[in-house]
């Protein structure tokens, strides 16, 4: 084994520049994909969570069809009760309890459609970054004050500063007209403009008070420490619900169903684009595997005449390429993670793309991820493409008739 | 001479192209699909775009809005204007604007008997609206609104479902008039419209625009101009009669009301140029290796052709034109590849499997592929000048042979 292995790696070194060319061919495909593959791994990473952190955290608690239509009259009964039992069950403070309807706000002169929610005070800042967004004024102090917090944009619309005074104009739970008075003691700027334009929220007893849900709310929000744990979350919330509630528990990928569905189609036309660029380059090896064989005929007809074996001199194909690959893959792979840390340090934008992403409420760089699964996959799947292109060379050896062969010019 | 050196030249070049026939198809397969991944790739990003753009200008945008000043930033009843006056109307009425109209645009909330949502109440001159927006044709349930003083209510599917309402029912919209008072009125839903954005469904309500004038108490006044003329780059004249002849108001084109679009496309440019040049050098490699294994083999014979009396800059010329006609071949049949595949999706891709996350990013799911004639000559010019421009490593090499030298070389 030894000296087909040595045998091997002299064979390619017989044209060094053609050898270059192919190694730099097969690092160029892998240090591309390294960097593509981190950067839409990063950039999925961001988006879920700038999404999900802002508002609908990830995973919530609700009852049942209140997801497709969020009526008034569909709600978790004790809800303030069920809010601290998950918050115990899952050893974590990043429980909170929101109810919410839509209403007509009011100013002095204006009115605009808005959607109300009503939270609690003390753990609505643990599972959203709004209560830390408020730009202005404060946020709301206790579960019962009678004071709401509003959109920045919302706030210009209605032409509403912090210490005035906006009416709420709805429909209770029973039916009958739900109105209030409260004054605005915080303005935030979510980055969203839905959220910006169409969000008031007050604290959940003052809602509950207003729309006479007593102690009923919509939904409890749950936030975990990370996404890969959301598996376990999800078993450990739906094992604490009281049996018969007709509750239920919907991850991210349920409430925000666009996300996931927008990573999807991002990762599949990328690989469709990756599979183009991967099958050019293997193309373009191919031609070297099959050139190095071709232009050897006569002495494999030799080696064949002496008594090698055709599986041997595959096999020294095989491991010809094997090194080739392995060559062009190492110096890829150096050159695509030299690139991906630098821009996980200082991350990656493109101009335009920092007002572009803005617009989605997004932050402007990203930061390729790093982890085992994207350092590897671009690279593994380069290593195969291009194993396949060596197989046919090698298996052409074959075919091979000593006599013929030692004759062919 | 030099018409006789070519056609030598070009005979060797072609000859020597077919002297291994297996190599020559694997790099022409190569070159053939970096092409065809050009192309057909344009192709649909060019659709997406384009379908964005569209969808963007008949969802009420139109190519040009005028609005009272103030309007964009606060869309409320307070900044309407005075109907569109004798000089607009000149502006308007010439032959290069396609379909124009006034409408009330302002925040309300409606409600069913059941639910309510915060929308915004569009009063439109249905007429007018035909060729200009989604809603002169969009009521797939029910009838149109006939006139601007018709009666009834159009509401958006997604909407009616939200409201639990249908066909027939009475909502309750309300609002804020002109003297700051809450308006309301009662309206049978006439007609249910379907969009290809959930967020149109569930953003608007129509109803007349007499009616609502009446209802906001706003006499004649409105709140916008929306106008679409025959072509979206080409505004400027149009542009510029407006803006004289509505002094004092805000005109502004698409690209202004919509500046992430335009932001989109610059994006969208830029990564395709990106892609262009990276399937290049994928390509590239290919190219030269083939090409310089190509003039290795025929060292020998090379150095023949210049004891001879074949000159170097020849010897240049004939693997540049090797070269040349691989990209050649290649570049055709990538092209016919790409146009049958475009073809082929005339009915559009359908990616509605995706819809929701479309829509998160404000596409619709069914991509009609759009070929431009700029995006196919970069592509090929891309392939075709900086691949005869690789070439020119492995040409070198054959130019530079030393005639003896190369003859005795094994």
């Amino acid at each position: 084994m030894g000296i087909t292995l040595r045998l091997a790696w002299r064979n390619i070194w017989r044209h060094p520049r053609r050898t270059f060319l192919t190694a730099s061919a097969i690092a160029f495909a892998v240090a591309i994909l390294l960097f593509m593959v981190t950067l839409q791994l990063g950039s999925y990473d961001m988006m879920i969570d700038s999404s999900l952190r802002l508002y609908h955290g990830h995973l919530q608690v609700q009852p049942e069809g209140y997801l497709d239509k969020p009526r008034i009259r569909n709600t978790i009964s004790d809800a303030r009760a069920l809010g601290s039992h998950i918050r115990k069950l899952v050893g974590s403070s990043s429980v909170s309890v929101r109810a919410m309807s839509a209403a007509l706000a009011s100013s002095r002169v204006r009115s605009y459609g808005v959607q109300v929610i009503g939270v609690e005070t003390d753990y609505e800042g643990k599972v959203s970054t709004i209560p830390g967004l408020v730009k202005r004024g404060r946020f709301l102090s206790s579960d019962d004050a009678a004071e709401a917090i509003i959109g920045h944009v919302l706030a210009r619309n209605l032409k509403v500063d912090i210490g005035g005074e906006i009416t709420l104009l709805g429909t209770g739970m029973d039916g009958s007209v739900a109105a209030t008075v409260a004054p605005v003691v915080g303005i935030f700027e979510s980055g969203s403009a839905e959220l910006d334009r169409h969000l008031v929220q007050l604290p959940l007893g003052a809602f509950q008070d207003v729309f006479s849900m007593r102690d009923r709310a919509h939904t409890i929000v749950v936030l975990g420490d990370s996404l890969d744990e959301l598996e376990i979350l999800m078993g450990a919330v739906r094992a604490g619900l009281p049996p018969e509630s007709r509750l239920a528990v919907l991850s991210w990928e349920a409430l925000v169903p666009g996300l996931k569905q927008a990573i999807q189609a991002d990762w599949i036309s990328g690989w469709f684009l990756y599979a183009c660029l991967i099958m050019i380059v293997t193309f373009s090896i191919m031609n070297t595997f099959l050139m190095s064989v071709l232009e050897r005929t006569r002495e494999f007809g030799i080696m064949l005449a002496l008594g090698a074996k055709p599986v041997s001199i595959g096999a020294l194909i095989m491991l010809e390429s094997t090194w080739l690959t392995l060559l062009g893959v190492a110096v890829g792979m150096t050159v695509g993670i030299a690139i991906v840390v630098y821009f996980h340090t200082y991350g990656f934008t493109y101009p335009g793309m920092e007002e572009l992403m803005a617009f989605y409420n997004l932050p402007g760089v990203i930061k390729p991820e790093i982890s085992t699964l994207s350092l590897t996959l671009g690279p593994a799947v380069v290593l195969l493409a291009t194993c396949a292109a060596a197989l046919y060379p090698a298996l052409r050896i074959r075919l091979l008739k000593p006599v013929e062969a030692m004759r062919a010019v | 001479m030099s018409a006789l050196n070519l056609g030598l030249l070009y005979t060797l070049a072609w000859r020597n192209v077919w002297r291994n026939r297996r190599r020559t198809l694997v790099i022409l397969l190569a070159i053939a699909l970096g092409i065809w991944s050009m192309v057909t790739l344009a192709a649909l990003m060019r659709g997406m775009i384009e379908q964005q753009v569209l969808n963007t200008i008949k969802n009420l945008t139109g190519h040009i809005q005028v609005h009272a000043m103030g309007y964009r930033d606060d869309p409320a009843i307070d900044n309407s204007m005075p109907p569109p006056g004798a000089a607009i109307l000149e502006a308007v009425r010439t032959e290069d604007v396609r379909a124009w109209a006034a409408r009330v645009r302002v925040p309300a909330v409606v409600a069913s008997e059941r639910e309510s949502a915060g929308v915004t109440l569009v009063g439109i001159d249905p007429e007018a609206e035909q060729g200009l927006s989604f809603i002169a044709d969009a009521v797939t349930e029910g009838r149109r609104l006939e006139s601007a003083a018709d009666h009834g209510l159009l509401l958006g599917r997604k909407l009616a479902e939200r409201l639990e309402t249908r066909l027939g029912k009475r909502v309750v919209l309300m609002s804020q008039d002109i003297d700051n008072d809450i308006a309301d009125r009662g309206f049978r839903v006439v007609g249910i419209f379907d969009a290809d954005m959930e967020a149109t469904e569930t953003g608007y309500v129509f109803v007349g625009s007499t009616i609502a004038q009446d209802m906001l108490k706003l006499g004649d006044r409105v709140s916008q101009l929306a106008l679409v003329v025959d072509d979206r780059d080409n505004l400027d004249a149009v542009l510029q009669r407006l803006t004289d002849a509505a002094p004092g108001l805000d005109v502004q084109p698409w690209t202004k009301l919509e500046p992430m679009l335009v932001l989109i496309v610059k994006m969208y440019d830029g990564f395709m140029m990106i892609w262009f040049v990276v399937v290049f050098l994928a390509m590239s490699f290919g190219l030269v290796n083939t090409l310089l294994m190509a003039v290795f083999e025929r060292t020998r014979e090379i150095g023949l052709f210049q004891a001879l009396g074949m000159r170097p800059r020849l010897m240049l010329g004939q693997v540049l034109l090797e070269s040349l006609t691989l990209l050649m071949i290649g570049v055709v049949v990538g092209n016919v590849c790409a146009w049958a595949t475009i073809a082929s999706l005339d009915e559009g891709l359908n990616l509605s499997a995706f819809a929701q996350g479309f829509e998160l990013y404000g596409l619709s799911s069914i991509i009609y592929p759009l070929v431009t004639a700029s995006d196919v000559l970069t592509a090929n010019l891309v392939i075709i000048v900086l691949g005869l421009i690789a070439s020119l490593y492995p040409a070198w090499h054959a130019a530079r042979y030393v005639p003896v030298e190369a003859i005795t070389r094994t």
